[in-house]
C-alpha cells in the first residue's frame, strides 16, 4: 500500500480551563491516503471538529496539541509556526466548514477573495488568477462563472456559496480537503449537489477528503473508510460497508441501529440508553460502558486499546485476543 | 354537511378529524418602507408563505409535513396553534374556525388544547427558572389548577411520564442534556392535556441515538394518551418512522399527501419523488446517487403555474401555465399535471 497522505497518531487535544483541563481528543490516531475519503462520524462533543481543527492548525485558543503527531505527505506539521502553517494551510489543505458564510468575507467580491488566495499560495499574474478563478467556479458548479467573479456572497444561495468555499479550498490544488459538516446547512436537495461535487472532485484530482459529520447516511453514501469517534476517543475504524453493516464495537452496533431509513418503519426504533458523557465526567475505563449493554468488570477499570480485526479495528474488550466476541467468531 | 362543535368532521375514510384546513393562506407583507416606495418608485411586495393548503388531520394519528427551507411548513405549524393569524381560509379545529377568532380571550380554552414543542430545547426553555416552574407554566397560566400541592404533583407524575425524575423540578435547565431538555419541552406541552400537539423539528437539534429515544418516547405518548401530532420536518426518514399521513410542501402548497406507507411505496409528484431518491439512506447506500438540479426559487417570485416546473423532469408548456389542483383519489392526493394527463412514469426504487 503506498505511505499514507496524512497520518495522525495518538492525537490529543486539550482546553485548559480554570476548572482545570478539559481533555477534547484523547489518543486518537488515523491515517488518510491519497484520493481517499475517510469518514469522520460521531455525535456532539465526540471531538470530531476538534480532531479536524488540529489537524489545520486552527483550533480555538486556549485549545492545544497537548500529544501525538500529525505527519502530512511525511513532514510533520503540528509543530509549525504560524507562518509555516499558513503556508500548508491553503496550498496543501483546504477547508470546508459547514456555514459558507464564515468563510467568506462579506466585503469582497467572490473574484477577490479567490484571486487574492491563488497568488498567496501560486506564483500567478493577476490574469492568470482571474482565469484560475474562472475556471474554478465553472468546476464546481456556478453557472456562467464568468459573470459571477464581481458578485458579493450575498448575492449567492447558501448552496452557491458553499460551492463558491469549496472553489476557495481548491485555489492552490490541495492534496487532503477537511470538510466539516459541509452539508449540514443546506437543505436535502443541496446536500445531493454539494456531496456529489466533492466525491467527482476527489476522483478527478486524486484530492483526499476528510469529511466529518454527524450524518450517517451521507457517510454511508460518500465515504471510503469511517472512523466512529465516541467521548474524544476513537471507537472504530474500517471500511465503510464494514462499519455500517459489521460493526465490531457496541457503540457502533447502537448507533446504526437507532438511526431510521426511508425503508422501513419499525415499531420501534433501537435506542442506546443516556447520553454521551461530557467531557468534564469522563467515566473510568472505556468511556461508553455506562450506556454499553455488554459492560463488564474490565471495562469499567482499564481503557481499551485499538484492537486490530482486519479490515477494522475496534477499541473494545470483547474483541481483545481472548474477548467474547472474538471466541464467537472463531466457533462460528 | 355541515360542520358545526356538535357534528364530527370526517375525512375521505370515514376517520374523525381534529383539525380540517380549507384553502389556507398566510402572506407577509414585506415590502420596503413607505419612504422608499414614494421617493424610489419601489413596488411593494408579498410573501406568500403559504398559499392554499387543504388538509385534513385525523384524530388520534400523526400527520407530517415535510418540505425544505421556505416551503411554508412551520408557517403552517404557527397558524394551526395560533401564533400567526391566517390571511385567507379556514382553520377549523374540533369543530370552531378558529382563522375568524382574534380575541385572545376566545382563543385561550382552544390554546390550552392544542400545544407546540420546538425545534431547539436550549432555546425553548427559560434558563432562569427552575424545570417544575417551566413545566407548571401552562397550568397556572390557563388556571386549571391554583393549589400548590397538586401542582407539584402533576409536574412529578408529568416529569415520570417522560422518562424523568420527580426531584428533577427543582434543576435548571442547563443541568440537563439536549435529549433530556427536549422531554421538558414534552412534559410542558403535555401539562394542560392537550388533544393536539405541533412538534416543529423535534430532534432535528439532537443527536441520533438521543433522536431514537424521543421518536420512540413521542409514539409511546400517542398511544397511551391518544394524542394527536402534527410533525414539521425536513427529515424523511424521521417522517417514515413517525407518520401516519404525509404531506410534501414545495414553496407554500401541498403538492401530494398520502398515507406514508403508500407515499414511500408509490410517491406520484415528481418533486415527491426527487426527494425520495435524494436522500442519501445508511441501510441502502447508492453511492452513484444523482442530485436534483436546481435550488429552490424564491418564495418572493415563485415560477407561474405549478411551482416545481422549473426543476421537473416531465415539466409541460401547461404546466408553466395553470397551477395544477391537488386532486384527491384513492390513493391520497397529487397536484400535478402529469399524473392527471397520465404522462408519470412507473416508479422504481
Amino acid at each position: 500500500m503506498t505511505d499514507p497522505l496524512l497520518s495522525v497518531r495518538d492525537l490529543r487535544v486539550e482546553f485548559p480551563t480554570r476548572r482545570g483541563v478539559l481533555t477534547a481528543v484523547d489518543g486518537v490516531s488515523f491515517d488518510i491516503h491519497p484520493g481517499e475519503i475517510l469518514g469522520v462520524v460521531g455525535e456532539s462533543g465526540a471531538g470530531k471538529s476538534q480532531t479536524g481543527a488540529a489537524v489545520i492548525g486552527l483550533l480555538e485558543p486556549p485549545g492545544r496539541i497537548a500529544a501525538g503527531d500529525i505527519h502530512l505527505e511525511g513532514e510533520r506539521i503540528d509543530r509549525l509556526s504560524q507562518e509555516q502553517l499558513r503556508k500548508v494551510r491553503g496550498r496543501k489543505i483546504g477547508a470546508v466548514f459547514q456555514d459558507p458564510l464564515t468563510s467568506l468575507n462579506p466585503l469582497y467580491t467572490i473574484g477577490r477573495q479567490l484571486t487574492e488566495t491563488i497568488r498567496t499560495h501560486l506564483d500567478m499574474s493577476e490574469a492568470e488568477a482571474r482565469d484560475r478563478a474562472v475556471q474554478l467556479l465553472g468546476e464546481v458548479g456556478i453557472p456562467s462563472p464568468a459573470d459571477r467573479l464581481d458578485a458579493y456572497p450575498h448575492q449567492f444561495s447558501g448552496g452557491m456559496r458553499q460551492r463558491v468555499v469549496i472553489a476557495l479550498a481548491l485555489c492552490a490544488n490541495p492534496r487532503l480537503i477537511i470538510a466539516d459538516e459541509p452539508t449540514t446547512a443546506l437543505d436535502v436537495s443541496i446536500q445531493a449537489q454539494i456531496t456529489a461535487l466533492l466525491k467527482r472532485l476527489c476522483r478527478e484530482h486524486g484530492t483526499a477528503v476528510m469529511l466529518i459529520t454527524h450524518d450517517m447516511g451521507v457517510i454511508a453514501e460518500t465515504a471510503d473508510r469511517v472512523a466512529v469517534l465516541y467521548g474524544g476517543r476513537l471507537a472504530e475504524v474500517g471500511p465503510v460497508d464494514d462499519v455500517v453493516n459489521r460493526p465490531l464495537h457496541p457503540y457502533t452496533e447502537g448507533l446504526m441501529a437507532c438511526i431510521p431509513t426511508t425503508h422501513e418503519r419499525p415499531p420501534r426504533l433501537a435506542q442506546i440508553e443516556g447520553s454521551m458523557p461530557s467531557l468534564t465526567a469522563m467515566p473510568a475505563g472505556c468511556a461508553f460502558h455506562p450506556r454499553c449493554p455488554h459492560a463488564f468488570d474490565r471495562c469499567e477499570a482499564e481503557r481499551p486499546p485499538l484492537f486490530e480485526h482486519p479490515p477494522s479495528a475496534a477499541a473494545c474488550w470483547l474483541w481483545a485476543p481472548e474477548g467474547a466476541r472474538v471466541t464467537e467468531r472463531a466457533a462460528s | 354537511m355541515r360542520d358545526g362543535p356538535g357534528a364530527p368532521m370526517l375525512d375521505h375514510d370515514g376517520q374523525p378529524v381534529l383539525v380540517r384546513l380549507r384553502g389556507l393562506t398566510k402572506h407577509f407583507d414585506v415590502s420596503p418602507p413607505l419612504l422608499s416606495r414614494v421617493l424610489e418608485g419601489k413596488q411593494r411586495r408579498v410573501l406568500k408563505a403559504v398559499d392554499g393548503v387543504d388538509l385534513d388531520i385525523p384524530r388520534g394519528r400523526t400527520t407530517a409535513l415535510v418540505g425544505e427551507s421556505g416551503c411554508g411548513k412551520s408557517t403552517v405549524a404557527r397558524m394551526l396553534v395560533t401564533l400567526y393569524q391566517p390571511t385567507a381560509g379556514d382553520l377549523v379545529f374540533e369543530g370552531t374556525d378558529l382563522g375568524r377568532l382574534t380575541d385572545r380571550r376566545a382563543l385561550a380554552p382552544f390554546r390550552r388544547r392544542m400545544q407546540m414543542i420546538f425545534q431547539d430545547p436550549f432555546a425553548s426553555l427559560n434558563p432562569r427558572w427552575r424545570v417544575g416552574r417551566i413545566i407548571a407554566e401552562p397550568i397556572r397560566a390557563h388556571g386549571l389548577m391554583d393549589d400548590t400541592g397538586a401542582i407539584a404533583g402533576r409536574v412529578a407524575d408529568l416529569l415520570e411520564h417522560v422518562g424523568l425524575r420527580a426531584t428533577d423540578a427543582g434543576r435548571y435547565p442547563h443541568e440537563f442534556s439536549g435529549g433530556q431538555r427536549q422531554r421538558i419541552s414534552i412534559a410542558r406541552a403535555l401539562a394542560s392535556s392537550p388533544h393536539f400537539l405541533v412538534c416543529d423539528e423535534p430532534t432535528s437539534a439532537l443527536d441520533v441515538s438521543v433522536q431514537a429515544q424521543i421518536l420512540n418516547l413521542l409514539r409511546d405518548l400517542q398511544r397511551e394518551l391518544g394524542l394527536t401530532y402534527l410533525v414539521i420536518t425536513h427529515d424523511l426518514a424521521v417522517v417514515r418512522f413517525i407518520a401516519d399521513t404525509i404531506g410534501v410542501m414545495y414553496l407554500g402548497r401541498l403538492c401530494e399527501v398520502a398515507p406514508a406507507e403508500s407515499l414511500f411505496a408509490r410517491p406520484r409528484h415528481p418533486y415527491t419523488r426527487l426527494l425520495i431518491e435524494t436522500v442519501p439512506d445508511l441501510k441502502a447506500p447508492d453511492r452513484d446517487r444523482k442530485p436534483m438540479a436546481g435550488e429552490v426559487p424564491s418564495p418572493l417570485d415563485p415560477p407561474t403555474g405549478c411551482a416545481f416546473h422549473t426543476r421537473c423532469p416531465l415539466a409541460a408548456e401547461r404546466c408553466a401555465r395553470d397551477r395544477p389542483a391537488l386532486r384527491r383519489d384513492a390513493d391520497g392526493a397529487v397536484a400535478c399535471h402529469a399524473v392527471e394527463e397520465g404522462r408519470l412514469p412507473e416508479w422504481g426504487r
